[in-house]
C-alpha cells in the first residue's frame, strides 16, 4: 500500500461534531420533526420469563381515548415473516410473542395512540391470560433434555454445538509437565448507550414500500434480514439514520427487530409511526451481551510454556437466537490463542437457549468472555507453577519476527511487537514500583494485589467468521462468504467544494472529525474545507452488508476507503491540472489549498477552480479526467471464507494490549479501590490521539462497570433484577480513575492508512486484568463478576461467627 | 415511562396546600424538589391524581434556630441547608450526613423534608433525624401537630403523616457541647442510598447509635458507655435485630457484618469527637 506524507493525520484536532452537541443542537431521532397524524407506540411487554398466551383482550385499549390501533403477534404474523434465525432450524423468531412468551420484557402488544402518554394509559388496559411455564435461566440446566425445548423445531435448548481441533492438542495434553485449568461464569452485562432506541416507520401501500428513520448502527446485512421479515425486495425498505446518535456500543444493532415490528404496525395504522424506547424497556428487552460458562485447560511446560488450549464454551443467548448470534462466539475464534504462540488448540463450543432476554451486539463482543478465560488462566499457570506471572506471559507471547503470524485457529496476526510493547510498558508504567507499593502494602497488613493481561484486540471482522458455525460441508451447500466491504465518497461541487461521506454511521465517536482529515490531507486542504456528512440513506448512499458501525472498523476499514476515494479524485483532477499547467500529471502535487507543478511552485491553479472545472466546462475535460463524484467500496483481500479444516481470519488487524495494575481492597467493606492502572496500546498509526484516548477511556470505564458494577440479574425464576438504573450500577466520574494510557505504533500492512481499531480493546483486557488483581490480592482460585464488595467481604471475614445470627 | 394523568396546583398559600390535602386525601401528593416522587410518578408506581407544588411559598424556604433546634421549612433545598453557613457549628452530624445525599444535582433540587416525607430506608436524612432525637412538624387544614422521628418513621417508605397532613418542617436538635458526633455510610458507588449508614452520637455516658439501610426504616439504639467485648456484644445483637435481607447489592450476612464494623468504627469516631 502507498502511504501519503500526511499533516493532519496523527493531529487531535477539534471535533467538528462538538458545537452542535456542546450547544444542544444535536440532532438526535428523537428532536427530529415527524409528519402530522404520526401515531405514537408503547409497547406492552411480558411480565413472565415463560408463558403460553392463552388470550389477549384489547378490547378496552382500543375504546380508549387517543387510540388507533393494538396489534398482536396474529396481527404481525398476517403481513410479514418470521426474522431468520442466527442457526439453520426450523424454528421461528417474530419480533413479538406469538403465543408463547419467553422472557420478562417480550413485546406481546404494540398500542397505537395520538400521544405516548394515551397509548401508556392504553397499554393498562389490555388483559393478557398467560398460562406459566417453567423457565430455564441457568445455561448449565439448558443442556438438561428434561427441560422442554424453548423452541420445538429445535428438540433441544441446544441451538449449536461443533467441535474443532488444531494441531494435536491430544499429543501436546498428553506429554505435558502440567495441566492447568479455569472454570468461568462470566456474567450478563450491557454497555447502555445514553440514548436508547428509537424510530419513525411509514408504509406506502400505493408502492408496497417501508420507509424506516432509525438510530440502527449496522451491520447493515441485517438490512436483508428486516426486508425478508417485511416481505418486500431490498429496494422497499428505505433505512435511513439521523444525523447524530447517543451512542451504541454495539447495542444499537439490536433495535431491528423492532423497524421490523413498527414497519409492520404503520402499514396496519395506515399511518406514521413513532416510538422511542424507555429506559426500562432497554434495560430489560434491548441486547444484552452473551453470558458464557467456559472450561479452558492449558498444557503446559515446567517453565510456564502453554503447548496447548482445550476450550469449552458453552454460550447462553438468551430467549431467541437473533441474527447475528451466535456470533458473539465466532467473533474471537481466530484469536482463541490471544497474544500468544499456541499451536495445538481444541475447542467445544455449545449455544443454548434460556429464558432471557436474546442477546447481539456489544462492545467487546466476544472478547471479555473470551479473555476473561485465557488470561485467568495465564494467571493461574503461574500461581500453580510458582512462576513470576510476567514471565509466563513474556515466554509465550508470538515472537517479535514473526508477523505476519498465523494463529493455529486461522487468524493472521497482522503486525506487532509485543515483547517491545510489554518491556515499554513495564518501564514507562512503573511496573517495579508498584511491585514495591504492593509489598509495603502487604507489609502494613493492607490487602493489595497486582494483575496483568495481555490481550490482541481484533477489528474489522471478516462478514464471514459466523458461518465457521456451520460445518464445511453445510458451507459448501449455502456458498462462501466473507469480507468486510467499506465505502466512501468523495464529491466536488460547482464552487469546487469537497464533501465526504462513508457508510461508518457514527454513534459519537467523530467520524466526520477524522474523515475531514484524512480526506484534506490527500487533497492538500484542511479539515475545515471539507464537508463531512454522517447521516445516511439506504436508498441514496453507496452501502454493502458489512457498512456500519461495529468491530472497531472505522479508523482501519472506512477512513482507508476515504482515503482511496480521495486519492481517485486527486489522480483525475492532477491530469486536468497537468494540461493546464503543462507538466506531467505525476508532477502535480496538492497544498495549501493549490494544485501546483513539483519544484515550480508560481505555475499553480487554484484548488477549487480546478475542482469546479467538471461542472462548469466538462467539455474541456477529457472524460476519463471528469472529476465529480467518487465512490470507493473497498474489501482486504486477507478476508477470506473459513478453510475446510475450519481455520478463520476472523479479523482484519490485529492490535496489542498489555495492561497492569494495583488494586487495594478495603478491608470492613471489601470494596475494591483501583490503585494503579496502565494500558498500553499498539493499535497501529494513530489519527486522531485524542479520539484513541477517548476510545480507550471510555472502553476502560465500561470494563470497570463490567468487573465491578454491572450484571444483568434474574431470579431462578427467569424474573428480570436489573430494572432500572438503581439496580444495574454504571460506574460514574467518581468511581473511574485515570488509567495511564501508552502507546507504541506498528503500523497495519492490510489497511490503506496503517491504522487498525482500538475501540474494544480494554472491555476485553481490563475486566480480567482487575480480576487478576483482586484474585491477588485475595489469593482466590477463582473470582467471578461483578466482583461486589459484599462477594469480596465474604472472602476477608469468613463465616459469619454470630451465635445470634437468624436463620 | 409516562405518568398517569394527574392536576397540579401551585400553591400560592399554606392554606391552599391545606385545601388541596383536604380535597384529595390520598390521592393528592405533595411535592416539592420533586427527586424521588418524579420518577415514581413516571414508572406509575405512584399514581396521584393531585399534585400540590410547595415550592412557592416563601414561609417554607426558612433555616431557624428555635428552642435549640434548627427547623428546617418544607422548602429548603438541602443544598441550600448545606450551604448554611452554621450548619457545622450548629448540628456537625447533619453536615457530616448532607453530602452523602445523592449527587450535586439531585440536592439542588431535592428538599429536606421531601426525603423526610419519602422515608426511604436507605435515606441519610431520616436516619439523622431519628438519630438526633428531632422532630416532624405536619399540618392540615385547622391542625397542626409534632411528631418525635421516633414515632414518625413506622415501616418501609410509611410514616405517621395523615393523608390530609403535610410536612411543615423538620427540626433537628443543636450539638450539645461535650456531645461527639460521627457518621460513615458504605454505598457500591458514591450517591447511591447506603447498603448501611451509622450516625453515632457520643455523650459522656453512652452512646446512641443509629443505622440505616438494613430495615424498613431507620432504627436507633442506646447503649452505655461500653467497649472491647461488650460493645462488639452490644453492635452484634443490634446486627442481629435489624431483620437485615439479601438483595442485589448485599448479602444480609454482609449487611450484619457491617453494622458490626462500620457501627463500630462510628462510635470509635464520635467518642473521640467527644469533648
Amino acid at each position: 500500500m502507498t502511504r501519503v506524507a500526511t499533516r493532519w493525520c496523527g493531529q487531535s484536532i477539534e471535533r467538528v461534531e462538538d458545537g452542535a452537541l456542546l450547544t444542544g443542537r444535536g440532532r438526535f431521532i428523537d428532536d427530529l420533526g415527524i409528519r402530522s397524524g404520526t401515531l405514537h407506540a408503547a409497547i406492552l411487554r411480558s411480565s413472565h420469563a415463560h408463558a403460553k398466551i392463552r388470550t389477549i383482550d384489547a378490547a378496552a385499549a382500543r375504546k380508549a381515548q387517543g387510540v388507533a390501533a393494538v396489534i398482536t403477534g396474529a396481527d404481525v404474523r398476517a403481513v410479514s415473516a418470521s426474522l431468520v434465525a442466527g442457526v439453520r432450524a426450523p424454528i421461528e423468531c417474530w419480533p413479538i410473542a406469538v403465543d408463547r412468551v419467553r422472557y420478562v420484557g417480550e413485546p406481546v402488544a404494540v398500542v397505537l395512540a395520538a400521544s405516548r402518554y394515551l397509548a401508556e394509559d392504553a397499554l393498562e388496559l389490555v388483559n393478557v391470560g398467560y398460562e406459566p411455564l417453567p423457565a430455564i435461566v441457568d445455561p448449565l440446566a439448558a443442556l438438561d433434555s428434561k427441560h422442554p425445548a424453548l423452541h420445538e423445531g429445535l428438540g433441544s435448548n441446544i441451538a449449536s454445538e461443533r467441535s474443532f481441533r488444531y494441531g494435536d492438542p491430544e499429543h501436546a495434553f498428553a506429554r505435558a509437565a502440567h495441566r492447568v485449568s479455569v472454570t468461568i461464569r462470566y456474567p450478563r452485562n450491557s454497555c447502555t448507550p445514553i440514548e436508547t432506541y428509537g424510530l419513525v416507520a411509514e408504509y406506502d401501500a400505493s408502492e408496497d414500500t417501508y420507509d424506516v428513520l432509525a438510530n440502527f448502527m449496522g451491520p447493515f446485512s441485517l438490512h436483508a434480514v428486516m426486508a425478508r421479515a417485511l416481505k418486500v425486495p431490498g429496494n422497499r425498505l428505505r433505512l435511513r439514520t439521523p444525523p447524530d446518535s447517543g451512542g451504541s456500543f454495539g447495542v444499537k444493532q439490536g433495535i431491528f427487530p423492532y423497524i421490523v415490528l413498527m414497519g409492520v404496525a404503520a402499514r396496519i395504522a395506515g399511518r406514521p409511526v413513532k416510538w422511542i424506547e424507555d429506559r426500562l424497556e432497554h434495560l430489560a428487552a434491548s441486547v444484552s451481551a452473551t453470558n458464557r460458562c467456559t472450561t479452558l485447560e492449558a498444557a503446559v511446560d515446567g517453565d510456564g510454556r502453554v503447548r496447548a488450549l482445550a476450550w469449552d464454551q458453552l454460550e447462553d443467548v438468551g430467549a431467541h437466537i437473533r441474527a447475528p448470534e451466535p456470533a458473539t462466539l465466532y467473533r474471537m475464534h481466530g484469536n482463541l490463542t490471544g497474544a500468544y504462540d499456541i499451536r495445538h488448540v481444541s475447542v467445544r463450543n455449545r449455544v443454548v437457549l434460556t429464558n432471557k432476554t436474546p442477546t447481539g451486539l456489544n462492545r467487546g463482543f466476544g472478547g471479555p468472555q473470551m479473555y476473561y478465560a485465557l488470561e485467568r488462566l495465564m494467571q493461574r499457570v503461574a500461581v500453580e507453577l510458582k512462576l513470576d506471572p510476567i514471565d509466563v506471559i513474556r515466554k509465550n507471547l508470538v515472537p517479535s519476527n514473526a508477523f505476519p503470524y498465523r494463529t493455529a485457529t486461522g487468524a493472521t496476526l497482522d503486525s506487532g511487537d509485543y515483547a517491545k510493547a510489554l518491556e515499554t510498558a513495564l518501564s514507562q508504567g512503573g511496573f517495579a514500583e508498584l511491585r514495591e507499593r504492593q509489598q509495603s502494602a502487604r507489609a502494613q497488613g493492607r490487602i493489595y494485589g497486582i494483575g496483568l493481561t495481555a490481550a490482541v484486540e481484533p477489528s474489522v471482522s471478516n462478514m464471514g467468521y459466523i458461518t465457521t458455525v456451520l460445518t464445511p460441508e453445510e458451507r459448501r451447500k449455502t456458498g462462501p462468504k466473507n469480507g468486510a466491504q467499506a465505502t466512501a465518497t468523495v464529491s466536488l461541487d460547482p464552487l469546487g467544494g469537497v464533501s465526504v461521506h462513508a457508510a461508518s454511521v457514527p454513534q459519537g465517536q467523530g467520524h466526520r472529525t477524522v474523515l475531514a482529515q484524512i480526506v484534506a490531507d490527500a487533497l492538500g486542504l484542511k479539515p475545515s474545507d471539507i464537508r463531512v456528512v454522517a447521516d445516511f440513506d439506504t436508498a441514496k448512499d453507496a452501502w454493502s452488508i458489512a457498512s456500519g458501525n461495529y468491530s472497531s472498523r472505522f479508523a482501519a476499514a472506512v477512513g482507508g476507503a476515504a482515503h482511496l476515494a480521495a486519492e481517485k479524485m486527486k489522480a483525475k483532477l492532477a491530469r486536468t491540472a497537468a494540461s493546464q499547467l503543462n507538466v506531467a500529471a505525476q508532477d502535480i502535487e496538492f497544498t495549501g489549498g493549490r494544485a501546483r507543478a513539483r519544484g515550480n511552485p508560481d505555475n499553480a491553479i487554484p484548488f477549487s477552480r480546478l475542482a469546479a472545472a467538471s461542472h462548469w466546462s466538462p467539455g474541456l475535460v477529457a472524460e476519463e479526467n471528469q472529476a465529480l463524484r467518487e465512490t470507493v467500496f473497498w474489501s482486504p483481500p486477507e478476508l477470506t471464507p473459513p478453510t475446510e479444516k475450519d481455520e478463520i481470519n476472523s479479523s482484519l488487524c490485529h492490535g496489542f494490549i498489555f495492561d497492569f495494575c494495583g488494586v487495594e481492597i478495603d478491608r470492613v467493606t471489601g470494596a475494591v479501590r483501583i490503585d494503579k492502572y496502565v494500558t498500553m496500546h499498539d493499535c497501529g498509526r494513530v489519527l486522531h490521539p485524542g479520539m484513541v484516548a477517548g476510545q480507550i477511556t471510555g472502553g476502560f470505564a465500561q470494563a470497570l462497570g463490567a468487573a465491578l458494577y454491572e450484571e444483568y440479574a434474574y431470579s431462578p425464576d427467569g424474573a428480570f433484577l436489573s430494572g432500572t438504573f438503581a439496580d444495574y450500577l454504571l460506574p460514574t466520574t467518581t468511581e473511574v480513575p485515570t488509567p495511564l494510557i501508552l502507546h507504541i505504533e506498528t503500523p497495519s500492512p492490510y489497511t490503506p492508512l496503517g491504522a487498525k481499531g482500538v475501540g474494544e480493546g480494554n472491555c476485553m483486557s481490563t475486566p480480567v486484568c482487575l480480576a487478576n488483581a483482586v484474585a491477588d490480592a485475595l489469593g482466590l482460585a477463582s473470582v467471578d463478576l461483578p466482583m461486589t464488595p459484599a462477594k469480596l467481604a465474604a472472602h476477608i471475614h469468613g463465616a459469619e461467627k454470630s451465635a445470634r445470627r437468624p436463620v | 415511562m409516562k405518568p398517569v394523568r394527574f392536576d397540579y396546583i401551585r400553591a400560592g398559600t399554606l392554606a391552599e396546600a391545606h385545601a388541596g390535602l383536604t380535597s384529595g386525601g390520598d390521592d393528592a401528593r405533595i411535592i416539592a424538589g420533586g427527586q424521588s416522587l418524579v420518577p415514581m410518578l413516571s414508572m406509575r408506581m405512584a399514581r396521584p391524581t393531585l399534585l400540590i407544588d410547595i415550592m412557592h411559598l416563601p414561609e417554607l424556604t426558612k433555616i431557624e434556630i428555635e428552642d435549640d433546634a434548627i427547623r428546617v421549612g418544607a422548602g429548603v433545598r438541602q443544598a441550600v441547608l448545606l450551604a448554611w453557613p452554621e450548619l457545622a457549628e450548629r448540628q456537625p452530624l447533619l453536615a457530616a450526613a448532607l453530602p452523602w445525599v445523592g449527587h450535586a444535582q439531585t440536592r439542588s433540587r431535592g428538599t429536606v423534608c421531601g426525603s423526610v416525607a419519602h422515608a426511604d430506608p436507605s435515606a441519610e436524612i431520616p436516619l439523622t433525624l431519628l438519630a438526633l432525637k428531632g422532630t416532624v412538624e405536619l399540618s392540615s387544614q385547622g391542625t397542626r401537630r409534632r411528631v418525635a422521628a421516633e414515632e414518625f418513621f413506622t415501616g418501609l417508605m410509611s410514616t405517621a403523616r395523615q393523608d390530609d397532613e403535610m410536612i411543615e418542617a423538620a427540626e433537628f436538635p443543636c450539638r450539645v457541647a461535650g456531645h461527639g458526633y460521627a457518621f460513615h455510610e458504605f454505598a457500591r458507588r458514591h450517591g447511591d442510598f447506603a447498603i448501611v449508614a451509622c450516625a453515632a452520637i457520643a455523650r459522656h455516658d453512652g452512646v446512641r447509635l443509629a443505622i440505616g439501610g438494613v430495615s424498613d426504616y431507620p432504627v436507633a439504639r442506646d447503649f452505655p458507655d461500653i467497649d472491647g467485648d461488650a460493645l462488639d456484644d452490644a453492635l452484634d445483637r443490634l446486627a442481629c435485630d435489624l431483620d437485615a435481607r439479601d438483595d442485589l447489592h448485599a448479602t444480609a450476612d454482609y449487611r450484619r457484618a457491617l453494622v458490626r464494623r462500620l457501627g463500630r468504627a462510628t462510635i470509635t469516631e464520635a467518642r473521640r469527637c467527644r469533648a
